[in-house]
């Protein structure tokens, strides 16, 4: 049995604001954003860090975030699907490039490929097909057959939405 | 991927009909804003984690929940002993023999497939019920599984449920035309041993759920779930719970898909509800993705056995007799509506008359089936299209011709099927045309040598298909005389608000299929006003009088029945506002339009009250009229026109619209491994008038996807002592982004001549691509040894056998000629 009684207090910076929370040691950071924080953008879709419906940007970098317990995020920095968008709710180019292209429809896996979406085209700001098909391999979707999700990258990376 | 729009802007409906609306779903699911099941909280909710069996078939002899209980956080449990006291078995749509199934929310004294929920865990966090589920101590009984349907019917075999005195839920004849009479006529009876449609599901990417209230004053519960269609879990729960259905409070707003897979969540939702009840508090349960494939609405495998197919000496086919066996897992939770269902796509897309179809479906200790995307059709439509393909293969047609000949043709239509079931529209011979032309389909020798010089083997296939939409209920009568249920129907409201907003709520509950603006589309063109100045409810609530008693989104349907029920609401809000607008300007209603968002005198339209005015007037300012101002607050039910099937002929339309897919493919075998390549993909879709084409694009891929993952990839895969051996998304492989062919498609409008807007249901793609991928498989291995492609699942190591030993499968295919 796991010790789910074993707590500690960690700080952890989230689209911009510090929360300070005291969790147990066996929570996984994707339970921390939903649950404790009710970040519920992020979601969960698996069990085996296979989905990637829980992506994040971890110090950067897209990360599962069920594949990470909340206290190894102590002192990070993370970005959110809530973290996307303008204050006044301005959408980023990629957010409007995915509603132009229809490149979603139920929208569970959604926050999860915009955020490795939004990590490849900090890293690669005009990727090829190719490359964000690379950069999506880790995030499933069941609904689109992905492409439309490749189209609506492509094109943010050509210049933002139209 | 290539969009070629071929027929894109040739039928415009209106402003907003007819054109690709963006999406107005996604500002929030962009941004994270959806509201899902899970996202839903309540003060003091306790977290449920299941028991589950870890037996295919095993007896519980005792269940200790004590030391769960002492773990601190721990909230309280649930057993199948209580909740054989606290409820009754769920209602059975089947007849004897499967009505004797006793099914209940959890195992009640047996265990029948492994993942069975068996005792129900409630803790303050979802570790802590999972820790305490751990310590909860079931002491199982193992007995002889059967996880094979054909076994499972054979003499001696382990019974699952001793009431039914054996395995079999249904058996019946379906037989139409004179088949004895077909194949004494026939020149070619091609004989085919046995083909196999593989268990597979689509497998949402949110798996089910719900966070489920109990209001103590009024003894009604609330459930916040992703169930997809209410109407049924109702009239599966009340009963069972001993309540009338008001009590039954069902809310959904955004569901991370569900593709007919979030059909059957009663059970669950019982033992929650019974829990919020015990425990006095909110329940919030989660299914883990192990949980969802070990136990969730796997689609139906089938075999078909003894098939024969009767056919001219110039490709004419006949007929067929065949034996379906088709397993339906441990419970009846939708079954066997599986039996009937396929009949409505009884003939394929064929004019054969003579059809023969015995279909026996078996109870096997496997996860429970219930609908999955293109249910029971998508089977029987797989069947059909192989007969085409193997027919041709072993007779020396060409796949391409023959199935041209045999199709119903565009003058046949509406075309009456041997069944009576009514083709509504569509031009097939056109839409194979253009989908070889998308396909390249004139080069292809070309490009089967070049693949050659590279050691690949290259095919081309077609799967023609229909995605059958907007069930009459009554079918259900043909596999259970008893049932009272026929027709269909769905409801949605229109109103004009004081401040003169436009407000539609419908009885649906959409998956991601865009419900909110398509139906935002109908009711701006029809009351003549922008598109964004109608505003759609998200979701689904049964305390809102907004849904009936088929309501939900399953089945191909929304465009034909939800639309039909938006369209006639904004008919009637309409009428309402140009009644309004005559009786303040006191002329004829004829002399009243509505056009940019006014009620105006056609002649005058300086004389014009906005919305703002004729909602505000009846709703807060209606003092002094002489008679009652209209109320601008419409509701509709929509409500196709059927009759009940004739029982004893089997006979009668059975759904409304037929929509069509044609589906081409070139795949590339590696002969070394048997890796199956699909390097390029076409996909023609006629779903008749579209009301936003980008929608209908995207369900066209989505189904297309889902076939590709199920031919290459997706399988519940059973050992012999019933464990799954795909139970998560690492064992069961999902396509993802790098495993996608280049796709192209292309749309052709043929109205349906049955529906209020000229509108089919779609969405489903009638399994497509597995069918056009099985054939393009068939076509390559021409070339190594001319293997018979007879299962739909083809992964490499099954092409492989194939390439290994063709005659064994050739050796399945029998042809006798006169």
């Amino acid at each position: 049995m796991a010790t789910t009684s074993t707590r500690k207090t960690i700080s952890v910076e989230i689209n911009g604001r510090t929360h300070e929370r005291d969790v147990p040691a066996s929570m996984l950071l994707v339970h921390f954003l939903r649950d404790e924080l009710d970040l519920t953008g992020t979601h969960v879709g698996c069990d085996t860090g296979s989905c990637g419906a829980c992506t994040v940007q971890l110090r950067g970098d897209a990360v599962k975030s069920c594949c990470l317990l909340a206290v190894q995020a102590d002192g990070a920095s993370i970005t959110t699907v809530e973290g996307l968008a303008g204050d006044e709710g301005e959408l980023t180019p990629l957010q409007q490039s995915f509603n132009e292209h229809h490149a979603l429809q139920c929208g569970y896996c959604t926050p999860g490929m915009l955020m490795s979406a939004t990590a490849l085209l900090e890293h690669n700001p005009h990727p090829s097909e190719d490359d964000v098909k690379v950069a999506l391999q880790g995030n499933l979707c069941r609904c689109t057959g992905y492409w439309n999700i490749i189209d609506a990258v492509v094109a943010a990376g050509e210049g933002g939405a139209r | 991927m290539t969009a070629i729009e071929t027929e894109a802007g040739t039928l415009r409906k209106g402003a907003a009909m007819g054109q690709s609306v963006p999406r107005r779903e996604d500002r929030r699911l962009v941004q994270g804003q959806g509201l899902f099941f899970d996202d839903v909280k309540r003060k003091g909710m306790g977290y449920l984690h299941f028991v589950r069996s870890p037996y295919a078939h095993a007896t519980i002899s005792s269940i200790d929940v004590s030391a769960a209980l002492e773990l601190p956080g721990v909230y309280g449990t649930l057993t199948g002993d209580e909740v054989a006291i606290l409820t009754d078995p769920f209602f059975q749509i089947a007849a004897p023999p499967g009505a004797a199934v006793k099914d209940y929310a959890l195992a009640v004294g047996k265990a029948r497939y492994v993942g069975e929920p068996v005792v129900a865990v409630v803790a303050e966090t979802r570790e802590r019920a999972r820790d305490a589920a751990e310590l909860v101590m079931v002491d199982y009984e193992p007995l002889e599984p059967v996880v094979d349907a054909r076994a499972a019917l054979a003499e001696g075999a382990p019974v699952l449920h001793e009431e039914c005195g054996g395995n079999l839920s249904y058996a019946g004849v379906w037989e139409w035309g004179d088949v004895d009479a077909a194949f004494a006529e026939a020149d070619h009876v091609v004989k085919i041993d046995e083909l196999h449609f593989d268990r597979f599901n689509s497998t949402p990417l949110e798996c089910s759920g719900a966070l489920v209230e109990y209001n103590r004053g009024t003894s009604q519960w609330t459930m916040y779930t992703n169930n997809q269609f209410p109407g049924f879990a109702a009239i599966m729960m009340g009963p069972a719970m001993r309540v009338g259905l008001d009590k039954l409070r069902i809310v959904t707003q955004d569901i991370g898909g569900g593709f007919g897979n979030k059909i059957t969540t009663h059970p669950q939702l019982v033992a929650c509800c019974l829990l919020a009840r015990k425990l006095n508090r909110p329940i919030q349960w989660t299914e883990w993705r192990t949980e969802f494939h070990q136990s969730m609405s796997h689609g139906n495998e089938r075999w078909f056995e003894e098939t024969e197919v009767a056919v001219k000496a110039d490709g004419t086919l006949l007929g067929f007799r065949t034996k379906a066996i088709d397993d339906a897992g441990a419970y009846l939770r939708y079954e066997p509506l599986g039996g009937v269902i396929w009949s409505q796509v009884a003939a394929g897309l064929y004019k054969w008359r003579n059809l023969r179809l015995e279909f026996t479906q078996a109870m096997t200790n496997k996860a429970p089936v219930s609908p999955n995307r293109g249910y029971s059709r998508m089977q029987h439509l797989w069947f059909t299209e192989r007969v085409i393909d193997i027919v041709a293969h072993t007779l020396g047609f060409d796949p391409v011709e023959i199935r041209r000949q045999n199709y119903v043709q565009p003058e046949d239509m509406p075309y009456e099927t041997p069944n009576g079931c009514v083709y509504d529209s569509g031009d097939y011979p056109r839409a194979l045309e253009l989908v070889l032309e998308l396909i390249g389909a004139d080069t292809i020798e070309e490009r089967r040598a070049e693949a050659a010089s590279r050691g690949k083997l290259l095919g081309l296939g077609i799967g023609s298909t229909l995605d059958s939409g907007t069930n009459n209920f009554g079918q259900s009568q043909l596999i259970n005389p008893e049932l009272q249920f026929s027709g269909n129907n769905e409801v949605a409201t229109v109103k004009l608000d004081i401040f003169g907003e436009v407000v539609v709520t419908l009885g649906t509950t959409p998956q991601g299929q865009g419900h909110e603006t398509t139906a935002a589309q109908v009711v701006a063109d029809i009351l003549n006003c922008d598109v964004n100045m109608v505003h759609v409810r998200a979701g689904h609530d049964s305390y809102w009088n907004s849904h009936a008693g088929f309501s939900g989104t399953y089945a191909s349907q929304f465009a034909v029945t939800g639309l039909g029920a938006v369209k006639g609401a904004a008919d009637l809000l309409a009428g309402d506002m140009v009644k309004l607008a005559s009786m303040v300007f006191q002329c004829p209603e004829e002399a009243i339009e509505l056009a940019d968002g006014f009620a105006r005198i056609k002649d005058n339209p300086e004389a014009a009250l906005p919305f703002m005015a004729l909602g505000a007037i009846p709703n807060a300012n209606n003092a002094g009229f002489p008679e009652d101002p209209p109320t601008m607050n419409r509701r509709f039910v929509y409500r196709p026109p059927f009759q009940v099937p004739d029982k004893e002929r089997k006979f009668g339309n059975l759904t409304l619209t037929y929509s069509l897919q044609m589906h081409a493919c070139v795949v590339e075998i590696d002969p070394e491994t048997g890796v199956t390549e699909v390097v390029e993909y076409a996909a023609v879709d006629d779903c008749g008038v579209r009301i936003n084409p980008q929608i209908v694009e995207g369900q066209v891929m989505g189904a297309t996807a889902h076939a590709i993952g199920a031919a290459l990839w997706e399988s519940f895969v059973y050992d012999e002592d019933g464990n799954l051996l795909t139970p998560n998304f690492y064992d069961y492989h999902v396509p993802h982004a790098l495993d996608m062919p280049p796709l192209k498609t292309a749309a052709i409008e043929s109205p349906s001549p049955f529906t209020p807007l000229g509108t089919k249901g779609m969405g489903e793609g009638g399994g497509g691509g597995i069918h056009c991928i099985c054939a393009g498989i068939q076509d390559a291995l021409r070339a190594a040894g001319g293997a018979i492609v007879t299962d739909s699942h083809n992964p490499y190591h099954r092409v492989w056998e194939l390439l290994s030993d063709p005659e064994r499968s050739r050796g399945s295919v029998e042809v006798s000629s006169r």
